[in-house]
């Protein structure tokens, strides 16, 4: 009988990074683009910098901050959130690899958007949060949706950093990459071999997504 | 109806230093590119802000470095068109309109104003497209209709045909200038077109390195250009600089020396001659010229000249005569009467 909580595990993951990484990187997108130059350099690499890093780097980082041996993560745990060994520990870890994803592709989409649209907007008497919802964000859909969905499929692919922070239980913190990993250290080539597959199932169909979209945005444009 | 406008804003290489009032009807400012007029249309829509100065819209004020006052761009009611019409990519015609009196909360109204403004535009049909399957004339339409739905107190037009082919702005010219009689309060346009500013202005204001150089009625500021830079922005290509010497002005660029028969401002600095004032043959400051080329148009030619005495390493002149035959003007001198030499100051 397949056990199939590994990939409830991963999609359950996988989307709740999505949703906090979509908010937090269009958030941080738009607030950093305006900036002075500095600070946004300044941030940009700070922001950056989970991409570019080794995922294990980025764990060993997170343990630093929320291990149970030290300040920040003692607090917690008495208040009784524990990222450690946890399911939604992996959130956290997914979601800090995740993040410059997001981040990067809303952020070049924001920087390409015709600011007197904005100002145009503003003088019809639109708010500004109108206009951020119903203007800009439309007008920016492309990156954004492209951003999204990269996300998600780094998100579903974490290993390094969730094995760090959350290891591998069954029935627990278990995901599909670190199962496939248990399943090939214990020899069980059948289920890891099936593992494989649906990740690679779900990884086509992210990309095949993206295509589709960035097709059909490239003849919209070339209809403009 | 008023507008009075009194900014200063550091811009780079100069200071934007600009003070007029509107006096109703249409007002053009006229400027070359880099002068300061869009940037003077932004600070009245609070889109950019001045470092010091006094606007004022019918007694509402809109900035004053004085008191901090600086209303928020939403609460202006200042009608700004955009130079590339700014419409929202993803919404319909339609749309595009609607978010113009989105502050009407009866929607049945709201829905009634905007076919009312598709009709009178001339949209009809046009409603359901995306901006991206509009023509340029009709993007201008659709971006006027948008922002005189919302009742602005003022229409500001930045450069309305600058995204347009050339053959296209005359039709759409007329065309604008028809629809603006929809508005009853004050246009203001900015141009670098001198065609534009005739047709569709009343009064214009001439702006120069950011400041206000000379204004007036359109007629006056054409037929007479006070200053050199309004005699180059209305497309005189003749001017030389001169100075007045006893009761002559002499001009040594081009070897003349006349006696002056329209008043002659303080601060002489330059005199210029229009294109069609040169009369071959005539006596009154008459030359020998070297003719240089001649350039055909539909209905005239274009000969650019030099005078015999004319002084080296100075621009050529122009001469503009009608066309009577197909066969080029031959011409020996050419003299202009004092009346039509237009004295300028600085």
């Amino acid at each position: 009988m397949m056990d199939w909580y590994p990939l409830w595990n991963s999609l359950r993951i996988a989307g709740i990074s999505c949703i906090l990484v979509f908010f937090s990187g269009i958030c941080l997108a738009y607030y950093v683009a305006r900036l002075p130059r500095i600070l946004k350099g300044i941030l940009d690499v700070v922001l950056t910098l989970p991409l570019v890093l080794p995922p294990t780097v980025c764990g060993w980082l997170l343990l630093l901050v929320f291990g149970l041996k030290h300040p920040v993560g003692m607090f917690l745990n008495d208040v009784g959130i524990r990222f450690v060994m946890t399911w939604y520990g992996g959130v956290l870890a997914s979601s800090v690899v995740a993040f410059p994803l997001m981040y990067r592709t809303a952020r070049g989409a924001f920087e390409s958007f015709d600011e007197t649209l904005a100002w145009s907007g503003r003088t019809l008497g639109l708010s500004d949060t109108y206009i951020f919802w119903h203007i800009r964000m439309p007008c920016c859909r492309q990156g954004i949706i492209a951003g999204t969905v990269l996300a998600f499929a780094r998100a579903l692919g974490e290993y390094g950093a969730t094995t760090m922070l959350i290891g591998y239980i069954p029935h627990n913190t278990a995901t599909i990459s670190t199962t496939v990993y248990q399943l090939w250290r214990t020899n069980d080539e059948y289920h890891a071999f099936i593992w494989v597959l649906i990740n690679i199932a779900i990884s086509a169909v992210v990309l095949l997504t993206i295509n589709v979209y960035e097709k059909r945005g490239r003849e919209r444009r070339r209809l403009l | 109806m008023s507008l009075s406008v009194h900014i200063e804003k550091k811009l780079g290489a100069f200071t934007l230093s600009v003070r007029f009032e509107t006096r109703g009807g249409v007002l053009g400012i006229l400027g070359a590119s880099g002068s300061g007029k869009s940037k003077t249309l932004q600070c009245i829509a609070g889109i950019e802000r001045p470092d010091a100065g006094r606007i004022v819209l019918n007694g509402r004020v809109l900035f004053d470095s004085r008191s901090r006052t600086d209303m928020r761009v939403q609460d202006r009611h200042v009608g700004y068109l955009f130079q590339n019409y700014a419409l929202f990519p993803h919404m319909t015609v339609e749309e595009n309109i609607y978010s113009g009196i989105r502050y009407l909360k009866d929607k049945r109204e709201r829905q009634r104003r905007v076919d009312d403004m598709i009709g009178r535009m001339h949209l009809t049909g046009l409603s359901d497209r995306k901006p991206g399957q509009l023509s340029g004339g009709q993007q201008q339409r659709t971006a006027l209709a948008r922002c005189l739905i919302n009742e602005p107190d003022i229409l500001l037009l930045d450069e309305p045909f600058s995204a347009l082919d050339t053959w296209l702005r005359e039709q759409l010219l007329a065309e604008l200038k028809q629809l603006l009689t929809y508005y009853d309060k004050d246009v203001l346009i900015v141009t670098h077109n001198r065609d534009e500013a005739y047709q569709l202005c009343r009064h214009i204001i001439v702006l120069e390195d950011g400041r206000v150089d000379s204004s007036g009625k359109v007629q006056d500021i054409f037929s007479a250009p006070p200053t050199r830079a309004a005699a180059i922005l209305t497309g005189c290509r003749n001017i030389a600089p001169a100075r007045l010497l006893e009761n002559e002005v002499v001009v040594p660029d081009w070897n003349l020396r006349f006696h002056p028969e329209r008043p002659v401002p303080p601060g002489l600095c330059a005199v210029a001659i229009g294109e069609r004032s040169f009369v071959p043959g005539r006596e009154e400051n008459g030359q020998t010229v070297t003719v240089e080329t001649i350039l055909e148009r539909p209905f005239s030619w274009l000969v650019q000249f030099r005078y015999r005495n004319q002084k080296e390493n100075t621009p050529s002149l122009w001469w503009q005569v009608d066309k009577t035959s197909h066969e080029p003007p031959q011409v020996l001198s050419l003299g202009v009467s004092s009346r039509d030499i237009l004295l300028l100051h600085t």
